[in-house]
């Protein structure tokens, strides 16, 4: 973080601006927001890093350097293999459902039919409620003795029944079928955002070159989202790489590791087994894999805006 | 990109009516389901609750649950009143003055700057939770709520600074330079110009920081570990695992945890949508 004098010094000198107090009054009123941030954003990454390379385990701070081992390990470790292997499968999984659900949800919206906005505030509430609630709640629908089960039963679908949270093979879609429902209105108002704003015109004319609605929505209208579509990725991929909430209040990883997820493996490791450094490895990693994600973004974001 | 849910005419062709509405419905009995289950199961009495008809409409409706809930989770939710108005106000303010600065007093690497502030709105809090806890246990804040405070102010001061900023930019930035003409300091055009015209960035701002601090789990289960000061999502958590069989108790414990948020983005939803997009898109 460069310093307030640094700066100072640096800046151009610009005719109308002479008084040194208005170039530094505006530095110093940031200063404490940078100075925070850069505490506890960026030298806290740093020490959670410089902690994965030590032996760091129990209360106490041991700081024994030790190199890549923590990463060689936890690599190793059949727990952290299954985390991986979950937050790929969670990811996809949740990625395509509620990318189809909010596209679909937004086109039918975008209908302007009678009462839509009822509609589409039943589609967003759900994003303002805490993971821990949508947790509690849909844990009870997949209660195979409660919930879902029995209404499968009435409705005759009784072979979709199954155990739900406690079955190895099924966990991890019920947690995607929670998180989806959680946050699928975020995509579909993304989408909505950017189905209302296509000029009317271009619907016209494509109707009056006589293109059918699927036409017109298939040919005009969502090569227009394709922005859209990837910053419903990116942004709802790296709410996905970083899920905790749900997988600790629904199944807390369980059975066995059917539902571990990097994020709730750091939490335990760290603070319930206190193995400090192996939790901050996997926090290290689930960094890198957020910023892989992230940071091209924010770059190509500041480029687009610096564009006249 | 307007975020704007302006109304508009369309004329011509598209699918039945009828069709659109059965698919409406269809995604709309998806998302109520849990809706009908918290109603439905808090109602019952535990009697109720532990026989075998859990879809039904309860017989006997009773309040029964929601006092029990009430009880075990007052205080909780009073902490997490006391956590969210400081937590929301501080970055709030912080968010404001930032944005303007980095909008109308641009400085060299203030764009960078920002960048730097934006990543800090990603970043798994995994990644920074072992120094928070060794630093609030350092400074004698950890275990209860001015820690959670300080954690929430602070990493609150991204997304506050960016909803802020993008708010500014829309302001002319004449209206600054003509009051600096008329001999305006940069804090007296922030209190007199800019301030003013701020309202409704501070209410997207609040509505997002108040939903966002009163939902929070991780920061919440890690910090608070005195009983005493947890937050309402850690005393949900709690109630569930020392009521194993009582759901109706913990769908009405559920309920009202969901029901400040809830109430908010009732009566003020086209704010929320606002705050929730403007992470993602800009302008």
């Amino acid at each position: 973080m460069a310093t307030a004098q640094r700066l100072r010094v640096e800046r151009p000198r610009r005719g109308r601006s002479a008084f040194s107090g208005e170039r530094l009054i505006p530095v110093l009123l940031v200063l404490p927001s940078a100075v925070l941030i850069g505490l506890f954003v960026y030298a806290f990454i740093g020490y959670t890093g410089f902690v994965s390379l030590t032996a760091w385990r129990g209360i106490n701070p041991d700081y024994t350097f030790v190199g890549l081992q923590q990463y060689q390990q936890l690599f190793d470790l059949e727990r952290f293999q299954a985390d991986l292997s979950n937050t790929v499968r969670f990811t996809a999984l949740f990625l395509s459902a509620s990318i189809v659900l909010g596209l679909g949800a937004a086109l039918l919206l975008d209908q302007r039919l009678r009462g839509t906005i009822v509609f589409q505030n039943v589609f967003l509430f759900p994003l303002a409620i805490s993971f821990v609630v949508t947790g509690t709640v849909w844990r009870w629908i997949f209660n195979p003795n409660y919930g879902i089960n029995l209404l499968l039963e009435r409705a005759g679908l009784g072979f979709l029944a199954s155990d739900w949270l406690t079955n190895v093979d099924t966990a991890l879609y019920a947690v995607v079928i929670a998180a989806v429902w959680q946050m699928s209105g975020f995509c579909m108002a993304m989408f909505l955002a950017g189905l209302r704003s296509i000029p009317e015109e271009l619907r016209e004319a494509a109707q009056v070159d006589g293109a059918s609605w699927f036409q017109t929505q298939r040919m005009i209208i969502l090569p227009l989202l394709n922005p859209i579509l990837l910053a419903a990725v990116i942004i709802l991929g790296h709410i996905s790489l970083k899920i905790f909430d749900l997988v600790f209040v629904m199944t807390f990883g369980g059975p066995g590791f059917a539902t571990d997820m990097p994020g709730l493996h750091m939490f335990i490791a760290t603070f319930r087994q206190n193995l400090y450094a192996r939790g901050a490895a996997i926090a290290t990693v689930l960094l890198l894999m957020v910023a892989v994600l992230i940071v091209p973004y924010l770059i190509w974001q500041q480029r687009a805006e610096r564009r006249p | 990109m307007s975020i704007a849910f302006a109304a508009r005419r369309r004329r011509g062709i598209r699918p039945a009516r009828g069709l659109l509405y059965f698919l409406l419905v269809a995604v709309a009995v998806f998302y109520l389901l849990p809706v009908y289950v918290v109603v439905v199961t808090s109602l019952k009495s535990f009697v109720e609750v532990s026989n075998s008809t859990p879809w039904d409409l309860p017989q006997a409706p009773t309040l029964d649950a929601y006092a029990t809930a009430f009880d075990r989770l007052r205080r909780a939710f009073f902490n997490s009143v006391f956590l969210v108005i400081p937590g929301t106000v501080l970055s709030a303010f912080l968010g404001s003055l930032n944005g303007y600065v980095l909008s109308k007093w641009r400085f060299r690497f203030s764009n960078l700057l920002f960048t730097l502030l934006l990543f800090g709105m990603f970043i798994p809090y995994q990644s920074v939770l072992i120094p928070v806890v060794t630093v609030l246990q350092k400074v004698d804040l950890y275990g209860g709520l001015p820690g959670l405070i300080l954690v929430h102010v602070v990493y609150g001061i991204p997304i506050t600074t960016l909803i802020f900023r993008n708010y500014y930019a829309a302001i002319p930035t004449e209206m600054v330079e003509a009051a600096r003409v008329d001999g305006s300091g940069i804090l007296g055009i922030y209190r007199h110009i800019i301030l003013p015209l701020s309202v409704p960035a501070f209410v997207v701002v609040f509505i997002w920081q108040f939903t966002s601090i009163w939902n929070e789990f991780l920061f919440a289960v890690t910090i608070a570990s005195d009983p005493d000061q947890q937050p309402i999502t850690v005393a949900l958590q709690g109630l569930a695992g020392s009521l194993l069989a009582q759901y109706q108790v913990q769908m009405a414990g559920a309920l009202l945890t969901a029901l400040p948020p809830a109430i908010i983005y009732m009566a003020l939803g086209r704010y929320f949508i606002r705050g929730l997009l403007a992470g993602a898109l800009k302008g």
